[in-house]
């Protein structure tokens, strides 16, 4: 009989999670401790050659965060994972574990705009070029690879563009040229589209978002597929003894799981971004109504965005949830909904938009997503502003843009406070 | 030939439970070596560990005196873990059947069908192209504090 393959809605509830050991506790400990003691001297230093598996110092593993770990990886149909304080922290490690200086990196241009200043300005800022590209065209991602690429990054589904991105075909194109795809799909979540399914290579959340799903906690996952070939020689960080790690070959030693290995001996410990374990039980909370809550988002999203199409005091709206949205087909391909965030402008543009998110009464007017709550926000004054008109354009950003993140309210409240916000708007 | 089934997480915590003593064939003295760093786990998790390889035979390993081949072996052996190269398992298997062995486990990165099927015909237990010292801690805790994906679920004590 082979092993049982577990639905993602038990998986979100259950793995990583057995029982604690020592004390039988059904519900997750909190393992609120900086350090772990050691059997003997001889114990200690199997332990720091990682010739034993176990917790040293939690700046390197923590059984309440490992928790978290394993149900993303599960739950994204990985072989490991690594979480961080922050998603910021996770797209870090995930890029600086990979990269030196004199690599190159190709990138979507849709991308959330920390992610865009991180590859354009602090990874150059280390000799570290990065190409960017229109998302929607895998041929675009082809052009721009070059001998020494060693990463293709982009967004499932672009934070605020919501341009999908055809996953299969850009895996395809990155790996012809023997480096990994990785994929933050912090905006669909496991529980709508599974990258790895569709050929990534490393998918990065903001657990901030979606998995914790309650705006209550920063947190950040890195999960590994286990299915790139690292010994293809464009790797020797993973192949050759480590400098960092006292000599430990990560891909030979640890195998299918030696990446999340290598960043956690030597991102994590060196860069020290650790996640704290009451967050990662937080986070966990949420985890766990996750294919529940992303549902909800969908429907509700799905709803406002025909509503808004519909409305003669709205200029568009942009939501691939809608049947006529150019990237619709390829959305139902790779995701179940196209979960709660949309975007759209009102005519006369940029002051009525103003006056929109200055009116709503129960929606937030915030720079996060993927809380219970409905969220606004204005993209081009806030979290894109470092970039200036071209590279906002690049994005998916315009000046009239209004993101909204759908929440989990009832869905005639959120059509209510929109409706009176539009009517105060372009009065 | 097609691949055989893989063992299951039952049949590998019978396998581990049962099985006590492992000549590691291929065993290396470095200690950052994989061979090394699978032995000395085994051994910290109380196993009985049998160094086998001809460049350290007379010479301690991890404590144990490493023998030149397997059939220089003078005690009862449980598993045959090998860190050997593909193409060099089938005679070790020849060797496992001779020495009456309960199990080959062929290490991660190291598949041979021929000497699967020969130990299969001999009613040995097979494992091919895993880790043991990853196997024992999936299944028996400690990978899952690295963030492994372990596929372990369970609503008992520790996982049992």
């Amino acid at each position: 009989m082979g092993e049982r393959r577990f639905h993602p809605e038990t998986l979100a509830v259950h793995a990583g999670q057995i029982p604690d050991a020592a004390t039988g506790a059904r519900a997750l400990p909190i393992y609120q401790t900086t350090s772990f003691v050691f059997d003997s001297a001889e114990h200690a230093a199997a332990l720091f050659n990682a010739q034993t598996f176990g917790n040293i110092y939690s700046r390197l593993s923590n059984p309440t965060v490992a928790a978290l770990e394993e149900r993303v990886a599960a739950l994204e149909g990985g072989r490991a994972a690594v979480a961080t304080a922050s998603g910021m922290a996770a797209e870090s490690l995930a890029l600086m574990t990979l990269l030196k200086a004199g690599d190159h990196v190709v990138a979507a241009s849709a991308l959330y705009g920390g992610t865009f200043t991180m590859l354009a300005v602090d990874l150059a800022r280390f000799g570290i070029d990065c190409s960017f590209v229109d998302a929607r065209d895998p041929q675009a991602f082809a052009a721009a690879m070059r001998p020494n690429t060693r990463a293709v990054f982009a967004e499932s589904l672009g934070n605020p563009s919501l341009v999908v991105l055809d996953i299969a075909a850009v895996a395809e194109v990155a790996h012809a040229h023997g480096v990994p795809l990785i994929i933050d799909n912090t905006v669909p979540s496991p529980a709508l589209c599974n990258p790895i399914a569709h050929g990534a290579d490393i998918v990065i959340h903001s657990a901030t978002k979606y998995l914790g799903g309650h705006g209550t906690t920063l947190a950040g996952v890195v999960v590994e597929s286990g299915r790139f070939p690292w010994d293809n020689g464009k790797f020797p960080g993973m192949t050759e003894p480590s400098a960092g790690y006292h000599g430990i070959r990560f891909y030979e030693t640890f195998g299918d799981f030696g990446y999340t290995m290598r960043c956690r001996l030597e991102g994590l410990r060196v860069h020290g971004a650790a996640l704290s374990p009451m967050s990662a039980w937080q986070i966990l909370q949420g985890v766990e109504t996750l294919h529940l809550r992303m549902e909800r988002h969908g429907a509700n999203a799905l709803s406002v965005a025909n509503f808004l199409r519909d409305d003669p005091r709205v200029a568009w709206v942009n939501y691939p949830g809608l049947d006529d949205h150019p990237q619709h087909t390829l959305m139902k391909r790779q995701m179940k909904n196209a979960s709660g965030l949309l975007a759209f402008g009102l005519k006369g543009g940029l002051d009525q938009g103003v006056r929109f998110i200055e009116s709503v009464h129960f929606l937030s007017h915030l720079v996060n997503i993927g809380d219970t709550r409905t969220l606004v926000s204005h993209p081009a004054s806030t979290t894109h502003r470092q970039l200036d008109g071209s590279q906002q354009r690049a994005a998916g950003v315009t000046p009239d843009m209004v993101r909204l993140s759908v929440g989990i309210e009832h869905i005639e409240d959120i059509l209510w406070d929109i409706d009176q916000a539009l009517c105060k708007a372009v009065s | 030939m097609t691949d055989p089934v893989p063992p299951s997480d039952a049949d590998l915590r019978a396998l581990l439970r049962e099985c006590r003593t492992l000549a590691v064939v291929g065993l290396s003295a470095d200690w950052n070596r994989p061979s090394h760093f699978a032995a000395k786990y085994m051994q910290q998790h109380g196993y009985r560990i049998i160094p086998v390889n001809p460049r350290y035979a007379g010479q301690p390993i991890l404590g144990e005196t490493c023998v030149s081949s397997l059939d220089d072996v003078r005690e009862p052996v449980d598993i045959v873990d090998v860190f050997r190269r593909t193409e060099d398992v089938l005679p070790l298997a020849r060797s496992a059947v001779a020495i009456g062995a309960k199990c080959l486990w062929q290490q991660l990165g190291v598949k041979n069908l021929e000497a699967d099927a020969l130990v299969r015909e001999a009613a040995m237990a097979s494992v091919m192209d895993r880790c043991v010292k990853i196997e024992h801690a999936r299944l028996f805790g400690g990978l899952n504090w690295a963030g492994v994906n372990t596929g372990v679920l369970s609503s008992r004590r520790g996982g049992g």
